[in-house]
């Protein structure tokens, strides 16, 4: 995991990375627990597969299933907004706990 | 009684519906209101406005209902049976335009975070939206 954290205008801005190693890739449920978590903070959230983008909504099951992300791929995340650095850490803790289950709602 | 969108799957087949859901619990967790019919009162393939009536009733939540529907009389019995249920209700539910079984699960894991109607509608049909 990296991660950093700026102020750049008024929203604070965090970005973090992760290598998906859960097999099978960011499949249907990955991908619906993700979206789940991301929705849980203020921020606008957005992954993408390369650090420069192109970004996709992480809030949005649809386009995050549509990134068809495969096995060891390295996801971005970049989050702003007053919870930006929990959002960040938050997407990294479950790509590296293989989507383990918690109290999600479940 | 949840405070997120309620999901009602109305198929022609009692399988599909009943598979679809069985996704949407699976997949996504309990924590939205979910019912599903499908077959009609014989036994066969169909939809039946009264099994959609109840579903709708289980299914309710304050913050509206959204239905997923496969083809044809599912869609036109569905319409039918928001005719039927308390008027003050019939505003807060929509017929959603997307895949029966994408359509549930993206819509539920909108709701889940506590969307509102309108964004569950659009994550139900943001597949053919495109």
């Amino acid at each position: 995991m990296t991660s950093e954290s700026t102020n750049v205008g008024a929203l604070p801005r965090a970005r973090s990375c992760a290598v998906l190693t859960h097999e099978g890739g960011l499949h249907a449920r990955p991908a619906i627990k993700l979206t789940q978590l991301a929705k849980r903070f203020e921020s606008t959230v957005w992954i993408a597969l390369a650090e420069q983008g192109p970004w996709t909504d992480a809030k949005s099951i649809a386009r995050v299933m549509a990134m068809k992300t495969p096995h060891m791929a390295t996801l971005y995340f970049v989050a702003e907004g007053e919870d930006a650095d929990a959002a960040t850490a938050a997407l990294v803790n479950l790509v590296e706990s293989d989507f383990a289950d918690d109290d999600n709602g479940r | 009684m949840s405070k997120n969108v309620g999901i009602v799957i109305v198929s022609h087949s009692p399988d599909v519906a009943k598979g679809a859901a069985d996704m949407v619990r699976q997949m996504v967790g309990t924590n939205v209101p979910l019912a599903w019919c499908g077959g009609n009162p014989g036994g066969g393939l169909g939809t039946s406005v009264e099994a959609i009536v109840r579903s709708l009733d289980l299914a309710w939540s304050d913050a509206g209902v959204v239905i997923m529907v496969d083809m044809g009389g599912a869609e036109t019995n569905s319409e039918m049976a928001i005719e039927m249920v308390p008027e003050k209700r019939r505003p807060k539910i929509v017929v959603c335009n997307g895949p029966i079984v994408e359509g549930a699960v993206m819509a539920a894991t909108e709701s889940s975070s506590g969307a509102t109607l309108d964004r569950v509608r659009r994550a139900a049909e943001e597949l053919y939206a495109r």
